[in-house]
C-alpha cells in the first residue's frame, strides 16, 4: 500500500467546489490503494479542466491536444506494456473532437484505463453544449435549447463490447478510487465515465442534481450480462445507476497482436536482422 | 542516345496483371546483372482503366524515365492506341489475343495456345520478353521456382513448361530486335526495391520500433513494407482511424522512447498538422514520411509532383526547428531516412522526409547498403543520478535538453503543449515563454551545422547550372550528360536536404554557373522561392512540371530554350 501523500499537493486552476478535485482524490487513493507508485504510470490527457489534473499530482504525464488523449497513451503502452498508463479527458475533449479515437479505442482494446470527466457542458470555454449536454438545455451557444441527441458513452461501449464499463461519481470518492482500481486491474481498455458537475456553468447537473437520482448498483446486477448492460446504460433520469455496468474478456491488443513483443523502447536496430530483411529484396 | 538502352512499357488495364509481368522481368534483369530504373503509371481505380510500368534497362545505370518505347506490351488495344507513337525506330509491340497492331511493328503473341489457362499468361508474358531481350532461360525459370515454391511442384513445373513454350515460341519468330550489350555487372550482389522500400529499410536499420499510418497513396507501401518485417524485426505498426491519431500516436510512442515513423501523403499530412506543432512544443522526436501526389485536395491521387514543399516547410503552427529531406535515388532514401531519425533525436522535434509518388514506386537495382557504415544511434536516455530534481526541458546553452524516457528510473517525465516550465507544468508566465520559445529555437543551429550540402555534379561555372531537389535528381543528371555531348557545358546541383538552407554552401556554384534554371515539379517554383528567401538568389529560368508524370530529360532540354 502506497500514502497518498507520496503523489504531492499542488496548486490548481479548478474553480472552488469543483468535481475534478474529488475525482484527484479518487485517483491519488487508487494508486496508493495499487501502490503504483509515480514513476510508474503514465497520465495522457487532451484539453480541457479534466485534461489538467495530471499537472496536480506527481506521475509522468503528456499532456497534449485537444481530444487527442487516447491515441499518445495506446502509442505509450504499445511500446512499453510495463507503464500503467491512464487517459483523463472531459466529455467535450473525449466524446466530441476526440470521438473517433474514443471508438477506435473502445475497438482496439489497449489495456488502459480512460477516465472520462462528464459534466455535460464545456466549461474551459464558458458554457458551451458537449455531446453529453441534454437535449432542450439553452447555453449562450444554443440559445434554442440543444437540438442534438445525447450522446451515451456507456451505451456506445458496451455496444461495442469494451472489457470493462463503468459510471463513477466525484460525490463518492471510495466508491470512484475502487472502480479506477477495478479499471486497472482489467485487461484490455476500461471506461470510467464519472458525472462531475460543473459549479461554474451547469446550473441543472448539479451536484444536489445528481445525488437525488445516483444509486449504486448492487451484487444481484451482474455486469456479464450484455442485455442487462445495455439496459443500465441507458438509464439516465430519475435514477442514475453507478458501479461497473458491463465487463467482458476480450483478448487485450497486445495479446491478440503478434509483433507486441514487450518493451519496445531505447532499443537500437540488430543489424544482422536487418541485413536478412534486405536481402529478401536479392 | 547518350545511354545505349531498351525500354519495355507494359500497359493494360488494373487488374490485368501487368505490375506482376513488370516486376518479375525487373527482377529477371537486374538478376542478369543490368540496370534498371521503373516508372509506373497508375490511376485511382481498383479494376480497369489505363496502367503503365515501364522498365528502362541498361548495361549501365539508368536514372530516369524515358519517353522512347523500343518494347511495348499490350495487354489491351487502349495500349496500342496511347503509345505507338512512342515507339522508336527499332520498336516493336507484342500484343495480347485479338488486338490490333494500328499499324506498329509488331507481335502478335498466341497466349491460348502457349498456356493452359488464363492463369498463366504472366509466366507466358514473362518468357516471351525474356526470349525478345535475350535472358538467360535459368533466370527467370530459377524466379518461377521461388515464387511457387510453396505452391509445390506441380505448379512450378507448369508454370516452367509454359516459359519454356513461350520462349521458344518468340525464338520461332526470330524478330528483328537488338540485344543488350553484356552487363559489367553481372554476378554482382545487387537487390531491387523501390523508393519506399528504401525508405521502409532505413528505417529498420535506424531502430524503427513503431509506425502508425492511414493508408494513403503513394505513401502506403512505406508501412506495409514495415508490417511485413515487423515480426521478424520487433515493432508494432498499426493502421490508425485517421491522420490525427496516427501522429498522436506515434507521438505517444516516442515519448515512451521508441523510434516511431508516421507515412503520409499529402492531405494525411494536412491533417497531422497539429500533432506537428505538438511535436514542436513538446520536443519529441518524431518521423515524417510525406510521399507526394498532385493536389490541392485530392488532385491526382496516383500521381506524381513536387507540390508539397511548401505545406512540409510551414506545416504547424507556431514557430519551431524542423529538418527536411529529399532523396534522389534509392540509396538516398535509405541513407536520409537512416539520418532522419538521428536528426529528429537529436534536436528532439519533427524530422521530414519528402518523397513523391516517381521514386515512391521507382524500382531499381542498388548494390545492398551498408549497414556497418552507418552511425551508431542517438538514443534518449534512461536513468539520471538525481531523479528528483529531473527537468524535461531544462534550459540548456544548446537548445537541448536532457531526454528520459518514462518508467525506467523513478525519474517523472513532464510534457506539456501548453507553455511550460523547465519541470514540464503549465505556466502563462511571459518571461518563461520567452525562455522556452528561444530554448527550442536554438536547436535550429544544431540543425544547420549538420546540414547534408547539395551535390554538384559536373564543372563549376558550367554554361548550364540544373538545379534540383528530390526525385528530379535523375532526369536532371541525363539532361546535363545530352547537353554536355551536344558540346554545352552543363552541370546538376541536387538538394537532398531542402531545409534549412545553408548558402554558404552553394552561393558560389550558383554564382559562377553561367545561367541557373531550377527544375521541379510544380507549378509555382516552389524550391526556386525558397532559394530566393534563404540567400536573395533569382534563377534564370525555371522549368516546371505538373501534369502529374516525372520528369524525363527530353522534358527539360525541351524548356530549356
Amino acid at each position: 500500500m502506497g500514502r497518498i501523500e507520496d503523489y504531492g499537493e499542488f496548486e490548481t486552476a479548478w474553480c472552488p467546489g469543483c468535481g475534478n478535485f474529488r475525482i484527484l482524490d479518487a485517483v491519488k487513493k487508487a494508486l496508493a490503494d495499487m501502490d503504483l507508485p509515480p514513476h510508474k504510470v503514465a497520465y495522457f490527457s487532451g484539453i480541457g479542466q479534466a485534461a489538467k489534473l495530471p499537472h496536480y499530482f506527481k506521475c509522468n504525464m503528456f499532456n497534449g491536444l485537444h481530444g487527442r488523449g487516447l491515441p499518445p497513451a495506446q502509442g505509450a503502452k504499445l511500446v512499453n506494456p510495463e507503464l500503467a498508463v491512464f487517459c483523463h479527458s472531459g466529455d467535450g475533449c473525449n466524446y466530441g473532437e476526440g470521438g473517433n479515437h474514443f471508438l477506435a479505442a473502445l475497438r482496439r482494446n489497449v489495456d488502459m484505463v480512460l477516465v472520462a470527466h462528464d459534466n455535460q457542458i464545456y466549461g474551459l470555454t464558458k458554457g458551451q453544449a458537449s455531446p453529453t449536454t441534454e437535449e432542450g438545455h439553452v447555453t449562450k451557444a444554443q440559445p434554442w435549447g440543444v437540438k442534438s441527441s445525447m450522446f451515451k458513452p456507456l451505451a456506445v461501449a458496451v455496444a461495442l463490447r469494451a472489457n470493462f464499463v463503468a459510471r463513477g461519481f466525484a460525490g463518492n470518492v471510495d466508491q470512484l478510487a475502487d472502480l479506477i482500481r477495478q479499471a486497472h486491474e482489467t485487461p484490455g481498455f476500461a471506461l470510467v465515465d464519472v458525472l462531475q458537475p460543473c459549479v461554474t456553468f451547469n446550473k441543472v447537473n448539479t451536484f444536489a442534481w445528481y445525488k437525488e437520482r445516483v444509486y449504486e448498483l448492487d451484487d444481484s446486477y451482474d455486469p456479464t450480462d450484455f442485455d442487462a448492460a445495455m439496459k443500465k446504460a441507458e438509464e439516465f433520469g430519475d435514477r442514475i445507476p453507478t458501479g461497473v455496468i458491463y465487463r467482458n474478456d476480450r483478448p487485450n491488443f497486445c495479446e491478440a497482436l503478434v509483433t507486441c513483443g514487450g518493451e519496445l523502447f531505447n532499443k537500437p536496430a540488430d543489424r544482422g536482422l536487418v541485413r536478412s530483411v534486405m536481402m529478401q529484396y536479392a | 542516345m547518350a545511354i545505349e538502352c531498351i525500354n519495355i512499357l507494359i500497359g493494360g488495364e488494373a487488374g490485368q496483371g501487368l505490375a506482376t509481368v513488370g516486376q518479375l522481368l525487373s527482377k529477371c534483369l537486374v538478376r542478369s546483372g543490368y540496370h534498371i530504373s521503373v516508372t509506373q503509371d497508375y490511376m485511382s481505380r481498383v479494376r480497369g482503366g489505363h496502367n503503365t510500368f515501364a522498365i528502362r534497362c541498361s548495361a549501365q545505370p539508368v536514372s530516369a524515365p524515358l519517353d522512347r518505347v523500343d518494347v511495348l506490351v499490350a495487354l489491351n488495344q487502349e495500349t496500342v492506341t496511347l503509345h505507338k507513337d512512342q515507339l522508336g525506330e527499332r520498336g516493336i509491340a507484342l500484343l495480347g489475343e485479338s488486338i490490333d497492331d494500328e499499324g506498329a511493328r509488331a507481335l502478335a503473341v498466341p497466349y491460348k495456345q502457349l498456356i493452359p489457362k488464363r492463369l498463366f499468361e504472366n509466366t507466358s508474358a514473362l518468357g516471351v520478353l525474356c526470349a525478345l531481350l535475350g535472358i538467360d532461360r535459368e533466370v527467370p525459370a530459377e524466379l518461377m521456382r521461388q515464387t511457387f515454391k510453396k505452391k509445390g511442384e506441380d505448379i512450378i513445373n507448369q508454370n516452367l513448361e509454359v516459359l519454356d513454350k513461350s520462349m521458344q515460341w518468340l525464338r520461332d519468330q526470330s524478330p528483328d530486335f537488338p540485344a543488350l550489350p553484356a552487363p559489367p555487372d553481372a554476378g554482382r550482389e545487387k537487390i531491387m526495391i523501390n523508393g519506399n522500400e528504401a525508405i521502409a529499410l532505413g528505417a529498420m536499420a535506424a531502430g524503427v520500433r513503431f509506425c502508425s499510418f492511414y493508408p494513403m497513396t503513394p505513401s502506403t507501401s512505406v508501412a506495409l513494407t514495415l508490417i511485413a518485417n515487423a515480426e521478424t524485426l520487433g515493432m508494432v505498426a498499426e493502421q490508425a482511424e485517421d491522420e490525427i491519431a496516427a501522429v498522436n500516436m506515434g507521438l505517444g510512442a516516442s515519448f515512451a522512447g521508441a523510434r516511431a515513423i508516421v507515412p503520409t501523403s499529402g492531405g494525411g499530412l494536412a491533417l497531422m498538422c497539429e500533432g506537428i506543432s505538438l511535436a514542436g512544443i513538446t520536443e519529441t522526436p518524431l518521423v515524417f514520411v510525406l510521399a507526394m501526389r498532385p493536389g490541392p485536395a485530392t488532385g491526382l491521387p496516383t500521381r506524381t509532383e513536387q507540390g508539397d514543399l511548401d505545406l512540409v516547410l510551414y506545416a504547424g503552427h507556431g514557430e519551431f526547428p524542423r529538418a527536411i529531406f529529399a532523396p534522389g535515388d534509392l540509396e538516398q532514401c535509405f541513407r536520409l531516412t537512416h539520418r532522419a531519425f538521428d536528426q529528429a533525436e537529436k534536436v528532439q522535434g519533427p524530422v521530414f522526409v519528402l518523397t513523391d509518388q516517381y521514386l515512391a514506386d521507382n524500382y531499381r537495382d542498388v548494390v545492398p547498403f551498408d549497414l556497418d557504415s552507418l552511425p551508431e544511434p542517438v538514443m534518449p536516455g534512461e536513468s539520471t543520478d538525481d531523479p528528483a530534481s529531473y527537468e524535461r526541458y531544462a534550459v540548456t546553452e544548446s537548445g537541448v535538453s536532457p531526454r528520459l524516457v518514462p518508467g525506467t528510473g523513478e525519474h517523472l517525465v513532464v510534457v506539456d503543449s501548453d507553455e511550460h516550465y523547465p519541470n514540464g507544468h503549465i505556466t502563462e508566465d511571459h518571461g518563461v515563454r520567452i525562455e522556452m520559445q528561444d530554448k527550442r529555437m536554438r536547436k535550429e543551429q544544431i540543425l544547420k551545422n549538420d546540414v547534408v550540402p547539395p551535390l554538384l555534379v559536373g564543372e563549376e561555372g558550367a554554361d548550364v547550372l540544373l538545379v534540383c531537389w528530390g526525385s528530379t535528381q535523375g532526369p536532371a543528371l541525363e539532361a546535363a550528360q545530352l547537353l554536355n555531348e551536344q558540346g554545352t557545358s552543363a552541370a546538376v546541383l541536387h538538394f537532398s536536404q531542402v531545409w534549412p538552407l545553408v548558402p554558404e554552401q552553394y552561393a558560389e556554384t550558383l554564382d559562377a554557373a553561367k545561367k541557373v534554371v531550377v527544375v521541379e515539379g510544380n507549378a509555382t517554383g516552389q524550391f526556386a522561392t525558397l532559394l530566393k528567401i534563404a540567400g536573395c538568389f533569382e534563377p534564370d529560368g525555371r522549368v516546371l512540371r505538373y501534369d502529374g508524370l516525372p520528369f524525363t530529360a527530353q522534358y527539360i532540354l525541351e524548356r530549356l530554350g
